[in-house]
């Protein structure tokens, strides 16, 4: 019983952490939009005339989203069509039963680990959550019966397609240095040092396998400069006939994934939940100076570091959605395998020949 | 458990959405949007073959991702043998990409 | 509650497997197909086999289903629906699935061990099943994995062979 009651704490801690930024994030892109654009942004929703920078538009969308008639197109096949929101949605927050958020947390004799899923295969089953992914845009696309939604639907699969490739080689040199997929313990074993000061971070030792990473990551959370199966003011995307919440779904979806690449680069690239010289008791300086913690601020400190590594990450990805203008779809697939692809399985054997000479 | 509760996320919201909104069919509302043009043909058709090839070639790369991942977790047991014996893999495998790049099927033009 | 797990995953994939061959729409088809294809990967997941349960999502969810659903789409749904469901070739069927059933019946009668299989080798100490798959294929079975490549090789020009005349 006390077991089922700790996986349901986990559960509401992760899943409330990441809806609640998905959230903020509406009202972040909105607002960061405006301050690129030297405009005031969203700033109408008021409630008794207190504006509070807009947030109450998250509020007032997710009202509208509720309230709005819900539209089903006559060519729609109808099962499908209600199913593929909720497949995008779904798949897309599965991948967040494997971050770890922590590495232990010990309450009474009681050894929590702070990740909701303890798997061997760790990253395996995000790319197999990001693979299902997939189908949430083919099938809208092929489903909805009009022919903007069935392009989108095909764009994006075949965008998710060529960039998932790269996006797998690029992390195996990660792997290849931490000897794992379990995510926990690849976190753990940044914890090291280089030389006594440098934390063995993943940034540390594959810059170019953070670099494809990223702009791999981009190109899955489907958004601008990568927004091809969207592109918004041509083709509207796989999701044109869609209406009400189950537009809300794919448009949550959309932000869900972009926490779910920060996470996965936080995690793998910029050490997860460790802090540098934070050990299990306290922060112990290369120089020698230590300061003793007691267990719960240790744990929580480190939460507050993935936390914050996290946020930046989405903010990174919301500047660079403001900065770029879109890919054509040749030079978008030009990129993913002719580039990326390449430079990746190049990143993979430089690691190993690095780590052979090491050795 | 998990799944369970990620399950039920997206249903509730669903579910509250269909108890909220108004329900008020149109028949024109009803068709699919094509910027205000009359639908010509069904949306279900033939597409670029390109799509197809890029399908097949991501099964075939993914597979070779996927041998990869066992390789790359117990590489500094394998060290020097592990290494030669992916180069083999490897290059078997970039000889058809440059064939694929040569015959133009990664080309979108 | 294992063996609980065990039968409803083994339910839901024969459930699936029956849904593919009667559901009328080709589309519903491959997506039965792929709720099948799900539950075996939980049974692997189940029995342990975590790295081989991920690659079954992975490999054939993630990547051959949806060639498959890119094929139906190619065909126009449409024209597949008027075929008739049955084949005339039932009654051939019909017998050979008697008889599948008369084996399938024999063998749980008789329980295990009617054939004579080795004994499974110890699993070597590592730390995961990830690892253990590694040690095996990079080491004992390190030809067929080279030969995987030059199959994949084969692949990838087919491929192409087989699209050139449509993008000339």
């Amino acid at each position: 019983m006390a077991e089922a009651g700790i996986a349901l704490i986990k559960i509401a801690v992760v899943l409330g952490f990441v809806l609640n930024l998905a959230a903020l994030l509406t009202w972040a892109e909105r607002k960061q939009s405006a301050v690129i654009q030297d405009r005031i942004g969203a700033n109408r929703a008021s409630v008794f005339g207190l504006r509070l920078f807009g947030l109450f538009h998250i509020a007032a969308d997710a009202l509208k989203m509720l309230t709005k008639e819900d539209h089903v197109p006559q060519t729609a096949e109808k099962f499908i069509h209600g199913a593929a929101p909720f497949i995008s949605f779904f798949f897309a927050l599965m991948g967040f039963a494997v971050i770890p958020f922590g590495d232990v947390l010990r309450v009474g004799g009681r050894e929590i680990p702070l990740r909701i899923l303890d798997l061997n295969i760790g990253i395996l089953f995000i790319f197999a959550a990001i693979a299902l992914e997939i189908y949430g845009s083919v099938l809208a696309g092929w489903s909805s019966g009009s022919h903007y939604a069935t392009l989108g639907g095909m764009r994006g699969s075949v965008q998710m397609f060529s960039y998932e490739i790269a996006w797998g080689v690029s992390l195996l040199g990660i792997f290849m240095v931490y000897d794992s997929l379990d995510l926990n313990r690849v976190v753990l074993r940044q914890g090291d040092l280089l030389w006594g000061v440098l934390p063995k971070w993943g940034i540390v030792t594959q810059p170019l396998g953070f670099l494809l990473f990223l702009a791999a990551g981009m190109a899955i959370t489907k958004r601008v400069p990568f927004d091809l199966p969207e592109g918004e003011s041509e083709i509207i995307g796989y999701f044109v006939e869609y209406s009400g919440m189950k537009f809300g779904l794919f448009f949550l979806t959309d932000f869900v994934l972009t926490i779910l690449i920060s996470a996965l680069l936080a995690t793998l690239f910029f050490g997860g939940y460790q802090l540098p010289y934070l050990e299990p008791d306290g922060f112990r300086f290369p120089w020698g100076a230590t300061w003793s913690l007691d267990h719960y601020t240790v744990v929580f400190l480190q939460f507050v570091a993935l936390v914050l590594k996290i946020v930046f990450f989405c903010w990174l990805l919301l500047a660079v959605r403001w900065t770029y203008p879109r890919f054509r779809y040749d030079q978008l697939m030009d990129l993913g395998w002719k580039v990326l692809f390449p430079l990746a399985v190049a990143n993979v054997i430089l690691t190993g020949l690095v780590l052979t000479l090491i050795e | 458990m998990f799944i369970f509760v990620a399950l039920l996320l997206p249903v509730v919201a669903l579910l509250a959405g269909r108890l909220l909104r108004p329900q008020m069919g149109h028949d024109t509302k009803l068709r699919p949007y094509e910027c205000g043009v009359e639908p010509e043909t069904d949306a279900r058709e033939r597409y670029s073959v390109r799509y197809y090839i890029i399908a097949i070639l991501f099964v075939i790369f993914d597979v070779e991702t996927i041998f990869l991942f066992p390789w790359a977790v117990i590489y500094d047991k394998l060290a020097l043998f592990g290494f030669i014996e992916m180069l083999v893999f490897l290059g078997i495998l970039i000889f058809g990409y440059i064939y694929v790049w040569k015959k133009g099927a990664l080309e979108w033009v | 509650m294992e063996q609980l797990i065990f039968y409803s995953l083994a339910g839901a994939t024969v459930l699936f497997g029956m849904l593919v061959v009667i559901a009328r729409n080709p589309v519903h088809s491959a997506i039965f197909l792929i709720g099948a294809l799900m539950c075996i990967a939980g049974l692997y997941l189940q029995m342990g086999a975590e790295f081989v349960g991920g690659v079954q999502i992975l490999v054939y969810v993630g990547g051959v289903m949806v060639l498959f659903l890119f094929v139906i789409m190619l065909v126009n749904v449409r024209t597949a629906e008027r075929v008739r469901q049955l084949s005339p070739e039932w009654k051939t069927a019909l017998l050979l699935a008697g008889a599948l059933s008369v084996e399938l019946v024999y063998l749980v009668l008789k329980g295990p061990g009617v054939f004579a299989t080795a004994a499974p080798e110890a699993i070597p100490a590592l730390q995961g099943n990830t690892q253990n798959v590694g040690a095996a294929l990079y080491t004992k079975y390190l030809l067929p994995f080279e030969i995987a490549s030059v199959l994949l090789l084969v692949a990838m020009i087919g491929a192409v062979a087989l699209a050139r005349s449509r993008m000339d």
